[in-house]
């Protein structure tokens, strides 16, 4: 196909080619930005948590007054849950992966460094590693003699004594990257305060923090062998088959029930509902951005549709001088495609400088970061196809023009 | 004249249909989309209290020093016991409440109810008027009673009929975490989005609104436990909620309000002085580091607008450009076709300035068409957020008055500069040569 004779005919509509190119430059800058922020959402949504999410079932329970033995309160709750059916583990903790609400601490590798070397998520709780199903890559669980009951460590802290206080962390693979590249974490240790000092002996594989909402940051987390007395802020984490999920659930709510019924169940749902929670602004902004592409696309589909066939009503006659001068319907298809394709390779030529520089305010603006090249061909791609796609009606309706047409005047 | 010239539109609108309905179509989904997105975008960036957001403010003090500083070297977001209670006894602004957030349990009075577990604050009894919160029935309480720490509440129309059913329940009785509080409010319905005497626990949005309200000093002394977030940098000493006070964790939001500039002012020197002593007495050992937002930049400060919102929002004002660049197209693409008929006009004796008329009065034809497409499409879009967007935002996005004119308005507006470039081609064409090769 000769491309010669299309951009002389293009020169001689320049306003509205010059509009069509526009247009598509703008569609395409726009999308390949969007589906960039979309990638970005996605990508989070997918954020692993290092835990069994679909094995998992949280309850956290309120009471009206204030257990006399809070320590005792719990260690019992534990074992009521664990004699439910369908129960394989049970934990407490003080936080749950994705669960918003959150205990962090600044560490610091050396007592006396003045600035904390990073800050990290804790999670107090025993039984953690097995009920959550985070895998240990190195090292050794906590053990129940690890651990120290929160009243008696805020005693020693008190008084200075060292004894009562918890001596050992586990860490995120991450986190022992993080603090100490290319060493062996184990046997170091992180300074909470410039008294806690906690020495490393195991390593696990992913534990996410609640708050992750930083995602370099997300894997910053330890587990302190610390016992918490039971409180409307410690959760139950039950592991079970995830086929058993809701029968396990009911029954263990009735089980807690039956134990004190004076006392108010304030959180009761799986994993699967704390994950969906905790990114469904991300799923909203995703969704959003979705539809507005979708309806950009659209739009200018519908430009394109209108466009060219004003241009094929406008040159009738001319297509049919060119039918009855020999040229087959075919021809006069693939001059309207290959217009169609010249103006949209003009456009997406022009977006692509467009979307760099969407981009980079963007970037200066909102804390994005860089568009990949990778998302280029992808709005390029999609452009072509549409263009292609809206032109189709026009132009086969232009090599439906009969030549007969050329005889006729005006 | 008017009369004819839309005659004259229609008629050749109809003489299209196809083009008018693309033209259409393309100004009503432009319209609609950036629209919805810009309702979205309002609901959640929204000033809770526009009348009055530029005299409130938050003020941060650094009690932890540069260690716990981060890279922006910004002081902590909220304040501890001490520093909120020197801010308070110090009365500087002309209004100011602490505030803590409490979850306590409430039981009902009819008998073998089960308790309820309640959200709520405790505050000092300025922090009704500070934020203009609308009663019901009765009032806040009265500065006497937070000095004696009376046993008062403010409880929200929902919980009003959970505890006592319908009716005014000023002067009756409540239970609250086991201790009797005499109900001194009753809320009209109040739940500001966002929460802002409360990001930091909330997020900025919640769905509910807080069921009851106690003075602050009362709920410290029946030991009522904080129930948002703390932050420590140094591990409480004590235990408890008791060691939670004596330390320096951050969990107390503190608001103020300031009348004027001078005001501000007066309150940073305060601020700076208070820290200062601080300093000098040794328990600061660096120089102050303050800040005294006003609360609309505090809740950017705090990011309550996720930022992805104000770039969706960037997103469908494309969308809108893409749009009015489509409809230029269509409407020169059609008015350039119709040179004859200009002719002829020109010829009869038409001025310019008719043709101007009768071509604006076609796009504003379209513009209109468009607009009420738009709108409808708007209507069905906000509706739709619900099924995209969580529902404590998408119960935010709604439809008002404003919207709806400024859509028709930028409907119409579009359409007219979008066709006046074409009519201002289509004027110029000279009737004889028209004529000639007609």
């Amino acid at each position: 196909m000769d491309i010669l004779p299309i951009l002389s005919t293009l020169r001689r509509h320049k306003l509205t080619s010059w509009l069509l190119v526009l247009e598509i430059a703008l569609t395409c800058a726009i999308v390949c930005n969007a589906v960039f922020l979309i990638g970005q959402r996605l990508q989070r949504m997918d954020m692993p948590s290092g835990v069994a999410e679909h094995e998992l079932l949280q309850i956290q329970v309120a009471d009206v007054t204030t257990p006399s033995n809070p320590y005792a309160r719990l260690a019992e709750d534990v074992a009521v849950l664990r004699h439910v059916p369908g129960v394989l583990s049970v934990a407490s903790s003080n936080q749950v992966p994705f669960g918003n609400s959150s205990s962090n601490g600044n560490i610091r590798l050396d007592p006396a460094q003045p600035e904390r070397t990073l800050n990290a998520t804790t999670y107090f709780g025993e039984n953690l590693v097995p009920t959550l199903g985070t895998r240990l890559v190195s090292g050794r669980d906590l053990q129940s003699d690890d651990f120290v009951d929160v009243e008696t460590a805020m005693k020693g802290l008190g008084n200075g004594d060292s004894k009562s206080l918890p001596h050992v962390t586990l860490i995120t693979r991450t986190l022992a990257e993080r603090l100490w590249p290319g060493q062996n974490p184990l046997g170091r240790i992180i300074y909470l305060t410039p008294v806690v000092g906690l020495r490393v002996v195991g390593v696990v594989d992913s534990l996410v923090r609640p708050n992750a909402y930083d995602t370099a940051k997300a894997q910053y987390t330890m587990i302190v062998p610390l016992r918490m007395g039971a409180s409307k802020d410690q959760s139950y984490l039950i592991r079970t088959r995830p086929e058993d999920r809701a029968s396990v659930l009911a029954a263990a709510l009735a089980a807690l029930k039956k134990a004190d019924p004076q006392r108010v169940v304030t959180t009761q749902r799986s994993f699967d509902e704390v994950r969906r929670r905790f990114f469904q602004d991300d799923r909203a902004m995703a969704g959003m951005l979705v539809g507005v592409i979708a309806a950009l696309l659209i739009v200018t589909a519908l430009g394109i549709v209108g466009l060219a066939s004003f241009w094929v009503a406008q040159r009738r006659r001319t297509i049919g001088v060119r039918r009855a001068l020999g040229a087959t319907r075919g021809n006069i298809l693939h001059y309207f495609q290959t217009e169609n394709f010249v103006l949209a390779t003009f456009g997406i030529a022009l977006g692509m400088v467009l979307a760099y520089g969407i981009n980079l305010f963007l970037m200066s603006h909102y804390e994005l970061p860089r568009l990949p090249g990778a998302y280029f061909p992808v709005g390029a791609v999609l452009l072509w196809l549409i263009g292609q796609v809206a032109v189709l009606g026009p132009a086969l309706r232009a090599a439906a023009v009969p030549p007969v047409v050329a005889t006729r005047s005006v | 004249m008017f009369g004819y010239y839309l005659e004259l539109a229609l008629r050749s609108l109809r003489r299209s249909p196809g083009l008018t309905a693309l033209m259409v179509l393309a100004i009503g989904f432009g319209v609609a989309s950036s629209m919805t997105t810009w309702s979205v975008f309002r609901a959640v960036s929204g000033d809770p209290i526009p009348w009055k957001s530029s005299k409130l403010f938050v003020p941060q003090i650094d009690m932890w020093g540069p260690s716990a500083r981060g890279s922006d070297g910004e002081p902590p977001d909220a304040l501890d016991f001490a520093d909120a209670m020197a801010l308070m006894k110090a009365h500087r602004a002309s209004r100011q409440s602490a505030i803590y957030a409490v979850s306590p349990s409430v039981v009902p009075a009819a008998t073998g109810a089960f308790p309820l577990n309640v959200s709520g604050y405790g505050v000092y009894n300025e922090f009704f008027p500070m934020l203009d919160v609308p009663f019901l029935y009765g009032s806040g309480w009265s500065a006497a009673d937070d000095a004696s720490r009376a046993a008062v509440a403010v409880i929200s129309h929902t919980l009003s009929q959970q505890a006592f059913g319908d009716g005014n329940s000023v002067g009756k009785t409540i239970d609250i975490e086991g201790r009797d509080y005499r109900v001194v409010g009753v809320l009209a319905d109040w739940n500001p989005q966002p929460i802002f005497f409360d990001v930091r626990d909330t997020g900025g949005f919640s769905g509910d609104g807080p069921d009851v309200f106690l003075p602050f000093d009362r709920a410290i002394a029946v030991g009522m436990p904080n129930d948002g977030s703390t932050n420590c940098s140094v591990m409480p000493a004590a235990e408890g909620f008791v060691g939670l006070q004596q330390s320096s964790c951050i969990w107390i939001a503190l608001m103020v309000e300031l009348d004027d500039a001078a005001a501000v002012t007066g309150y940073r020197q305060f601020l700076d002085g208070y820290a200062a002593e601080q300093q000098h007495a040794g328990r600061f050992a660096w120089t102050p580091n303050n800040r005294l937002r006003d609360l609309p930049a505090f809740l950017t400060f705090e990011h309550v607008v996720p930022r992805d919102t104000k770039v969706s929002l960037l997103v469908a004002l494309g969308l809108l450009i893409v749009c009015l660049i489509n409809t230029v197209g269509l409407l020169l693409a059609k008015f350039l076709r119709r040179s004859g008929e200009i002719g002829v006009r020109r010829a009869l004796g038409a001025p310019r300035a008719a043709i101007y008329q009768q071509f604006l009065c076609e796009a504003g034809v379209v513009g209109a068409a468009g607009g009420v497409l738009g709108l409808l499409l708007t209507g069905v879009g906000v509706a739709g957020v619900g099924l995209v967007l969580p529902k404590r935002i998408a119960d935010l996005a709604h439809i008002d008055l404003s919207l709806l004119a400024l859509t028709m308005l930028v409907a119409i507006l579009a359409t007219l500069l979008a066709g006046l470039y074409p009519t201002f081609r289509a004027s110029r064409v000279q009737p004889a040569w028209q004529l000639k090769s007609n």
